[in-house]
């Protein structure tokens, strides 16, 4: 059959331009990506009760496509929600490690992102960054909910980005 | 030559039994059912637990040794972070032991500002162990509703502190902030709520035949262990020691309201979720009457010298958190700063009978005994 | 309020700069009891301009006066003390009365300066002198509590002298308050009345402290003798008579010098306070449980505490049965730091022990299983110690 691409009515010209995109499979695997982002349950301490209460059914992460996995094959992201001591830093590489790629970090909480309140303790890893590359930084003590959310909203703007441009995000 | 694909081992010819070995399972540090950073390594026989062996650390900040360099107020957002689950008791622990060294007098409104947030906090956190107990569990709907009505308790500490979790509220000699306007009515709207909401809640888990033969009958130790293991909380009153520090060391303002003391005989699961239940009706009922009693002025802070000196000695006081009695011994060397600040914790004195009691227990039963205990790992490692 | 505003005249200015000085070297050696009672009776003195002059030079004297005169009030303050132990019983109404009465006083200035308009700045530079010496006086008296416990670490038992040295800190206070109110009343200052009783009340408020300063005064003419000494002319604690309970109990078991100290800790709830000798602690740990009359059966709290020269470990008991509390100390060095066990006792011990281990280095001989728990294994140090060097730096 012959496709004519030169003449087409207006009615279905618009039909096709509702209904027919054009994109690359990057940007597609990155939208897909983003939207169903499966977190590893990794709280840790107070910012887990925020986790948990965000999972919860004011704040629903679920709209997001946002899954709770206790298994690290099972996961996208991490989100290393409360203080890393020095005693659990290893197995935290550990699980990093079993998460199969693409897999991406938030550091929630201030504990998580650079040492918070306990910087000065002798045996807290001050930030998860020197452990594992991390990709969105949630600042808070615990960080509301709500900024949980703008988190993970950030994090799926700079998976669809990376995916779209290719480039590496250094501030976004 | 038997096969039983359940062993880990093949058998050996020469005996007619099974040779089974020994298996070391490891259930965290990260696992949803710990309850937070906790590891537990148990040594199975099938599905038959022969010891378990609890470590824990994982979460060990350092708050006492950071303590040593920080003055009393500075102090109070640490205590928030310990057991984070119900902050305003380590709050008032804290300030509880400051103010008994100093001899301070805390007015009237600020106890009762005090009281209120704690009986609030004590509903918050039962609600939290139960949502997350069934949870663990396998009911996955109770989550939802016990995290939906906290939602309501933490909107009210939000208007009251400013913070949702990690309050930071108490001060030594009062509070830091006062109710705004229309809280107390709010307050006492939400305990209407909650009373009938409770019986939804009863009525959805308590009877349910699944729930019952999940809990009943494990977890089982008697008064003398319990004392012997320092218990205190729930886990004493389960045994039927009617011991509850609101009403027999009394401390704020606590013995002008009346509540009861519920305490149950068997000592198992079934009998500390029936009495942690029972203390949320109990709380309730104190808030109830100390919203209705709010003095409607007054001071929230009482006189206190600028700079924090208790006088050079050693206090050590002690008082009921939902979890059990939470106690904070100082060291004072008469400076702002503590010499030694140590917390008795609940969750990891609590936490010693485990290996106890999960000795013989099936694989499956760990989970519901662990979380009766209602530990919280901040607190255990503090 | 204009008058707030208007800058101070150099006459008045200088009466301010001379009362103040007068009072805040009398302040000074009080503390915020005594501060107060000086605070009401100087502005109303203040408002009467003719008296203040005369009271300024008065002040002074008396300043000067106190410290030479403190040896000798303090025998005159133990007497006025044991006098007035019978009013001890209103110690500590007094004491919660001081709050209110406090505000009376404040109230008192308040008012008194309403009056006294052209006054209100002096006051109020006063009333500032007065707020500033407060605080120096609260400094000048923890001070004096760290100077006197660094003294009396020297003598016999560190915590009995550690009580002492806070005693003697509020003697020395009281005992200058009393000359004082003495000198105030014969220099003719208004409301003797008032002050009387404020006085009374303060000084009934450290009816305990008057008394340590005589325990004091005996115990530096001779060897310490910790328990009747410091007791004696003490307004009794309630739990005074538990204390004795325990102490003749252990004593008629395992001898006198078991007890290295033993005292009521009124810092902490007056929870009666022993300390233990290191060697025989495990002896008198099952005693304290298994006698039907101590019957200690429920450990409360078990912790390590660091002092710079020794290293202690507290213990703290409750009785069910008696419903009565108990706290338990025993010492040992930093170098060689081994308390016995408890654990085979009470097995709550047993991660408490463990922690203490992990966090201070003491060790526990006879616990079972002793090892780290709160830190990795392989960590070196101990962090609650003093001394303590992280040994990862760059982590």
């Amino acid at each position: 059959m012959e496709l004519d691409l030169t003449s087409i009515a207006p009615e279905l010209q618009e039909e096709l331009n509702r209904n027919v995109m054009f994109t690359t499979l990057e940007t597609v695997k990155g939208w897909v990506r983003s939207n169903s982002l499966w977190p590893l349950t990794f709280g840790l301490a107070c910012c887990a009760i925020e986790m948990m209460g965000t999972g919860g059914a004011r704040y629903d992460l679920d709209r997001f496509g946002v899954i709770f996995r206790a298994s690290p094959r099972q996961s996208d992201v991490m989100i290393v929600a409360g203080t890393v001591t020095k005693k659990m830093a290893p197995l935290l590489r550990r699980l990093y490690d079993q998460m199969p790629e693409p897999k991406w970090v938030i550091a929630m909480g201030s504990c998580a992102t650079a040492g918070g309140p306990y910087v000065r303790s002798y045996s807290v890893v001050k930030g998860v960054d020197q452990i594992v590359p991390v990709d969105v930084y949630i600042p808070g003590c615990p960080p509301n909910p709500a900024a949980l959310i703008y988190g993970i909203n950030k994090l799926q703007e700079k998976i669809r980005y990376e995916a779209k441009t290719g480039k590496q995000v250094t501030n976004l | 030559m038997n096969h039983n694909i359940l062993t880990t081992h093949v058998d050996t010819s020469s005996e007619t039994g099974l040779r089974t070995e020994e298996m070391l399972l490891n259930v965290g540090p990260q696992h949803p059912s710990t309850h937070g950073v906790f590891r537990l390594v148990v040594k199975i026989d099938g599905e038959t637990i022969k010891e378990a062996i609890p470590v824990m650390g994982y979460l060990h900040r350092g708050t006492e040794k950071l303590a040593e360099n920080l003055t009393y107020t500075q102090i109070i957002p640490y205590t928030d972070r310990m057991d984070y689950v119900s902050a305003m008791t380590n709050n008032y622990v804290l300030c509880h032991a400051v103010e008994t060294m100093m001899g301070l007098e805390i007015p009237e409104r600020a106890q009762f500002l005090r009281l209120i947030a704690m009986e609030l906090n004590r509903v918050a956190s039962h609600l939290v162990w139960w949502g997350t107990y069934l949870l663990d569990i396998g009911a996955m709907g109770p989550f939802l509703y016990a995290f939906r009505d906290r939602e309501t308790i933490l909107d009210l500490f939000n208007e009251l502190c400013g913070a949702r979790m990690t309050f930071n509220y108490m001060r030594v000699g009062g509070v830091k902030w006062d109710a705004p306007p229309g809280w107390i009515d709010k307050a006492k709207e939400f305990v209407q709520y909650m009373k009938k909401e409770l019986n939804n809640y009863h009525q959805l888990v308590t009877g349910n035949e699944i729930f019952i033969n999940r809990l009943r009958g494990i977890g089982k130790f008697d008064t003398k262990t319990a004392l012997d293991y320092s218990l205190s909380g729930v886990m004493l009153r389960s045994t039927g020691v009617k011991w509850d520090l609101r009403k027999d060391e009394p401390y704020c303002i606590y013995d002008r309201f009346e509540f009861d003391v519920p305490t149950a005989t068997e000592g198992d699961c079934m009998a500390r979720y029936h009495l942690r239940m029972a203390e949320i009706e109990q709380s309730l009922r104190i808030l109830e009457q100390a919203l209705e009693q709010f003095p409607s002025e007054g001071e929230v802070m009482g006189k206190v010298p600028r700079v924090i000196r208790p006088p050079a000695g050693e206090a050590y006081v002690r008082i009921e958190s939902p979890r059990g009695e939470i106690g904070c011994y100082i060291a004072s060397q008469g400076k702002d700063k503590p010499w030694r600040l140590k917390f008795r914790r609940p969750s990891f004195t609590n936490l010693q009978i485990l290996p106890k009691l999960l000795q013989g227990e099936n694989l499956a039963n760990m989970v519901a005994i662990l979380g009766s205990i209602d530990i919280v790992l901040g607190e255990v490692d503090c | 309020m204009s008058d707030e505003k208007r800058k101070p005249t150099p006459e008045e200015k200088a009466a301010a700069a001379a009362e103040a000085r007068a009072k805040a070297e009398a302040l000074r050696k009080l503390r915020e009891q005594e501060a107060q009672v000086s605070q009401e009776a100087s502005p109303v003195e203040a408002s009467q301009e003719p008296q203040e002059k005369a009271s300024a030079p008065e002040a002074k004297p008396v300043s000067e006066m106190t410290p030479e005169e403190k040896a000798a009030a303090k025998k005159a303050a133990a007497a006025e003390a044991i006098a007035k132990a019978k009013a001890a019983k209103e110690a500590k109404e007094a004491a919660e009365a001081e709050a209110p009465v406090a505000e009376q006083q404040s109230e008192a200035v308040a008012t008194s300066a309403k009056p006294v308009s052209e006054m209100t700045p002096e006051e109020k530079a006063a009333a500032k002198k007065a707020a500033a010496a407060e605080a120096l006086a609260k400094a000048k008296a923890a001070k004096e509590a760290k100077e006197a416990a660094e003294n009396g670490a020297n003598s016999a038992s560190d915590a009995d002298a550690k009580a002492k040295a806070a005693a003697a800190a509020k003697a020395k206070a009281a005992a200058a308050a009393a000359a004082k109110a003495k000198a105030a009343r014969e220099a003719g200052g208004d409301e003797s009345g008032d002050d009387d009783a404020k006085a009374k009340a303060a000084a009934a408020a450290k009816a305990k402290a008057a008394a340590a300063a005589a325990a004091k005064a005996k115990a530096a003419q001779a060897t310490g003798d910790e328990t009747p000494a410091e007791e004696a002319p003490k307004a009794p604690s309630k739990n005074q008579p538990y204390l004795d309970k325990y102490v003749s109990r252990i004593s008629e078991a395992f001898g006198q010098e078991v007890i290295e100290a033993s005292y009521i800790n009124e810092l902490s709830k007056e929870v009666p306070t022993l300390t233990i000798q290191n060697e025989r602690w495990h002896q008198v740990a099952q005693f304290l449980r298994d006698d039907e009359q101590l019957s200690f059966e429920y450990l409360s709290d078990l912790h390590g505490v660091d002092y710079e020269d020794r290293l202690e470990v507290y213990y703290h008991f409750y009785s069910y049965k008696n419903r009565q509390s108990l706290a338990v100390k025993v010492k040992t060095s930093r170098e060689e730091s081994k308390v016995a066990s408890v654990m085979d006792l009470w097995h709550g011990a047993n991660w408490n022990e463990r922690e203490t281990f992990d966090l201070l280095g003491i060790h526990f001989p006879g616990h079972k299983d002793l090892r780290r728990i709160l830190l990795p294994d392989d960590w070196v140090g101990y962090p609650l110690r003093k001394d303590y060097v992280q040994y990862d730096e760059e982590v």
